[in-house]
């Protein structure tokens, strides 16, 4: 099945032709390789990683053909991970459930301890807290009794280790493959850190109805979901944004509030907040050098104000009393007065529309799929293709997955692993059962990417400098050793009891490739065990990569 | 049987004979032979509140805020204060330190902050950290810059983080370490020859280097600190993951491996119910701290005399006390610098005082000195850099022409 080893060159003779082809006739498919190291090649792009037997079940079906599939997820049916997931409970839950079944239990449960616990240092200690679970007892009299009686704390901690558990398990086990990939990409491209406050209650409902259903739609409505999210409204603080002469109505609010009331839910303060406007022009469209000003930050900001959540539903609302409604000017483009929730969307189709979103986001897709540095003639051809289509993100993928640049030879293994594609394709790559994603959550910690907990709204880097250095290679070579010990706790995986040469070959035929490096085949063949020599592979520096 | 120690001669003895001398262990031994200047720094995460760590007691609206949690003026009570120069006191877990203080290695400054007014912890961090108030881009921390400003050889283990995570005042160009203990810095199982082997002459030169130096490490580590003796440490350290954080910190120092920038962190500052004063919540995490630092200082001996340990906190709370005991967020702080070469017995930065005009914001303590110029003082004034390349260091800032906090 590896005949095709020698056949590079004219393979991609054949793709140059085939591109030009298509430039004179549009709507030609292009004609895609099919040889094992351009399938494999493929695989490592646009899956979490091959598992045995993936490369010749790909060239069964026809390379192009399964990147057509991949890009019409629909199709696969996903029942092994629809098994998987059931048995997590938050998943499918909305936010106002999880805020009142979760989140505010944890919020009260901390301040009860924390009132005890200080409690011989001040008389005002009033609720008894059970000893055992630190929540507060039965007999408290607060309205929010803890859903969970054995620790309301751990309530809020369940619902980033569902999600973080579910992200990692579809990664390893989704036939939606390319979705996974992408839905990965895009939360980071709109970052949103469960580590700020209330945050947690908002991002399952992110993930699966915000940035889910539009990764192979269009910008546009996947860039007004985002803005329109209680996860980057709170994330942002846009919804604490106000006109500044709003003073008067909040006042009035502020005196509607009963005494004693629980956490703000909503603006105390008038005020315009810069954050979600500068990151939706530098971040989520134009770019840092997108050619906007302090100004344009300011009155995208001022055509947002008013867009905040709900603190009965925990949702979207917009409240016009808070809005600014002043004229504004948005890259050069003048939006009338009195425009109210207008305001916003218009700001967002100048920018959706606009040619530097376009470069921006085909740059950042050619890194993730061809390379750190994307040649700049496949990013302008992205770009004239998200222009084309009104920014149809499975239009600029497929141009980006099927071009000659990312069959190049040079483009094999240029891009490093980020660690979840590292622990994903490990379990994969080993067609391994994980019985506990615990010690897999650790390892992305330790690693230095925990999922849903990337602080800056930059998301994690997709780049090679940074997740190469000492200590994270020192922490992958010991996380390949744990994985390939047949009694480790996180995998079960067959072939760590297998022959060692039969799982020696199968490795280096889907997971490595045949032109590793004969350092690293020399080192592989001197182990002398299966579980010796997998901890080689999954630890060597091809497999750092993709 | 090979063992370790004549793997590890033998190994780099064969590097030597390649011309392979790890670049960084010359530039060590060179570096042990010069001041060997080094800098701890501690981040407080969580907002620490300044106001009830150095307390203003010299300053009547410091009381009439805080009816229920401010530290009584100085021998005013069992426990109170510990005054320092008839303005400002210590809070009394903070005993541990007064020593430094009378021996002029202690310096406060205070109303220090920055320019920027948020108020959330994970921004004022970040812009701490970064050292780039109000600039969300920058990818790299000021510890990173300096280390890259001022490199001269590769070696990680002139920045090392004992943390999980690099912490973003580590993340950047330069190499550095993040671990959670030296002992813990190994690959296990005996694998690490094999990984070597598959390593050192990858074709791949980005995953070389970062081996190469990871092995490197590992080793210079492993071995200084075999060598040392193991009835060495007799300090009594917390027994919390911030102690044993300064202990890892004092091995590495005492190693002689070229460390110049640690970094450890200290958590759970944010203590907006029920923090009480002297004693309370605030006080145990007041106590871990100074009982962290001083068994530091103890631990590092002859090492204090060329150390600076340096405290940071993404900003202080609010001069009032709020509805429940606690303090919430707000701006101006307390930073501390320990160590030989710190100009101590002195509060630097002008106090604006907490009179309803002089709050910021009407609320919080203003800041009279940007955290940057603190920062600037330590990287020319002890690591030596030259003010040249602080505008590398502090991108779009001139710090002050010096505070003269250390030297």
């Amino acid at each position: 099945m590896n005949v095709d080893r020698f056949t590079r060159p004219t393979r991609l003779m054949a793709v140059a032709a085939v591109v030009l082809a298509t430039t004179v006739s549009p709507t030609a498919a292009p004609e895609l390789p099919n040889d094992a190291a351009s399938v494999r090649h493929t695989l490592s792009r646009l899956t979490f990683g091959a598992r045995p037997g993936d490369v010749a079940r790909v060239q069964r079906i026809g390379l192009e053909r399964w990147i057509n599939d991949q890009l019409t997820p629909g199709v696969a049916d996903n029942a092994d991970l629809r098994a998987r997931l059931a048995a997590f409970e938050t998943l499918t839950l909305d936010s106002s459930q999880i805020a009142r079944d979760y989140v505010i239990p944890a919020r009260e449960a901390r301040r009860a301890q924390q009132r005890a616990s200080s409690a011989n240092a001040s008389t005002n200690g009033t609720t008894q807290v059970d000893p055992s679970s630190g929540a507060p007892a039965q007999g408290d009299a607060s309205p929010q009794m803890p859903r969970r009686p054995n620790g309301a704390a751990m309530g809020q901690r369940l619902i980033i280790e569902e999600l973080a558990s579910s992200k990692l398990l579809r990664a390893v086990y989704s036939d939606r493959q390319l979705e996974e990939v992408l839905v990965d990409f895009w939360f980071n491209h709109f970052n949103v850190f469960a580590g700020k406050g209330r945050e947690p209650q908002f991002i399952t409902s992110y993930e699966r109805d915000t940035i889910r259903p539009h990764v192979m739609g269009h910008f546009r409505e996947l860039l007004g979901a985002t803005a329109q999210s209680p996860a980057m409204l709170f994330y942002l603080d846009n919804w604490l944004s106000t006109s500044a002469d709003a003073t008067r109505v909040l006042a009035q609010r502020a005196a509607r509030r009963p005494p004693g009331a629980g956490a703000p839910n909503g603006p105390r303060a008038a005020g315009l907040n810069e954050n979600y406007g500068r990151e939706l022009l530098e971040l989520h469209t134009l770019g840092v050098d997108g050619g906007y000003t302090q100004q344009d930050v300011v009155e995208v900001a001022r055509a947002f104000t008013g867009w905040t959540i709900d603190p009965r539903t925990q949702s979207f609302r917009f409240a016009p009393a808070l809005h600014d409604n002043g004229a504004k000017v948005v890259l050069g483009q003048k939006i009338a007065a009195d425009g109210g929730i207008r305001d916003g969307e218009r700001v967002l189709d100048i920018l959706a529309s606009h040619p530097a979103t376009a470069q921006h986001i085909a740059l950042k897709l050619a890194r993730r799929f061809v390379s750190d540095t994307p040649p700049p003639a496949l990013v302008a051809r992205a770009a004239k293709r998200f222009h084309d289509t009104d920014g149809d993100l499975r239009e600029v993928v497929r141009t980006i997955v099927t071009s000659p640049e990312f069959f190049a030879a040079d483009t094999t293994r240029t891009k490093v692993k980020t660690p979840l594609e590292f622990v994903a394709s490990a379990v994969r790559a080993l067609d391994a059962n994980v019985r506990n994603v615990r010690p897999l959550l650790r390892a992305l910690q330790e690693l230095g990417m925990p999922s849903y907990l990337c602080q800056p709204p930059t998301g994690y880097a997709d780049t090679a400098e940074a997740w190469v250095s000492s200590g994270a290679l020192v922490s992958r070579m010991n996380l390949a050793l744990e994985l390939a010990s047949p009694g480790g706790r996180a995998i079960a995986a067959p072939g760590l009891r297998g022959d060692l040469v039969a799982v020696r070959t199968q490795l280096v035929a889907d997971a490595l490739g045949e032109t590793i490096a004969r350092d690293t085949l020399a080192t592989i063949e001197k182990a002398t065990t299966t579980q010796q020599m997998v901890a080689l592979v999954l630890g060597s520096p091809e497999f750092q990569r993709r | 049987m090979v063992t370790r120690r004549l793997f590890v001669k033998s190994s780099a003895m064969a590097m030597l004979s390649m011309g392979f001398a790890p670049a960084f262990l010359t530039r060590t031994a060179e570096a042990a032979g010069k001041g060997r200047r080094l800098l701890i720094a501690i981040f407080q995460r969580g907002a620490a509140d300044g106001l009830n760590i150095v307390v203003p007691h010299g300053d009547a609206d410091y009381y009439r805020l805080r009816p229920s949690i401010a530290i009584p003026r100085p021998n005013s009570a069992d426990l109170a204060a510990i005054d320092l120069d008839g303005q400002f006191g210590l809070h009394p877990r903070l005993a541990p330190l007064k020593p430094f203080w009378d021996n002029k290695s202690l310096a406060v400054v205070h109303a220090c902050g920055s320019p920027d007014a948020t108020r959330s912890h994970f921004d004022a961090q970040d812009y701490m950290e970064s050292a780039t108030p109000g600039v969300k881009s920058t990818s790299d921390g000021w510890l990173n810059r300096y280390l890259a400003v001022t490199d001269l050889a590769h070696n990680p283990l002139r920045g090392v983080a004992l943390a999980r995570q690099m912490p973003r005042s580590l993340q950047g160009p330069a190499p550095a370490l993040a671990i959670g203990s030296v002992g813990g810095f190994a690959v296990r199982g005996g694998a690490a020859q094999s990984f070597e082997a598959a390593y050192v002459r990858a074709a791949d030169s980005v995953l070389a280097q970062s081996s190469a130096e990871a092995f490197d490490a590992m080793r210079t580590l492993q071995r200084a600190t075999a060598n040392r003796p193991a009835t060495e440490t007799r300090v009594d350290y917390p027994r919390s993951p911030f102690g044993q954080a300064l202990q890892e910190i004092a091995s590495i120092a005492k190693a002689d491996v070229g460390l110049e920038v640690a970094f450890a962190e200290s958590t759970n500052w944010d203590h907006h119910v029920n923090e009480g004063g002297s004693a309370g919540q605030l006080a145990l995490r007041v106590d871990d701290l100074a009982q962290g630092i001083a068994a530091l200082a103890a631990d590092l001996g002859d090492r204090l005399a060329d150390t600076v340990i340096l405290t940071m906190s993404e900003f202080g709370r609010r001069a009032a006390q709020n509805g429940n005991g606690g303090t919430d967020h707000g701006h101006g702080n307390a930073m501390f610098l320990i160590g030989g070469p710190v100009r101590g017995g002195r509060v630097y930065g002008r106090w604006p005082g907490l009179a309803p005009e002089s709050l910021y914001d009407g609320r919080d303590l203003a800041v009279t000195t940007d955290f940057r110029d603190v920062f600037a003082d330590v990287v020319t004034g002890h690591l030596g850099a030259d003010r040249a390349v602080l505008a590398r260091i502090f991108p779009g800032y001139t710090p002050s022409k010096g505070l003269g906090l250390v030297g």
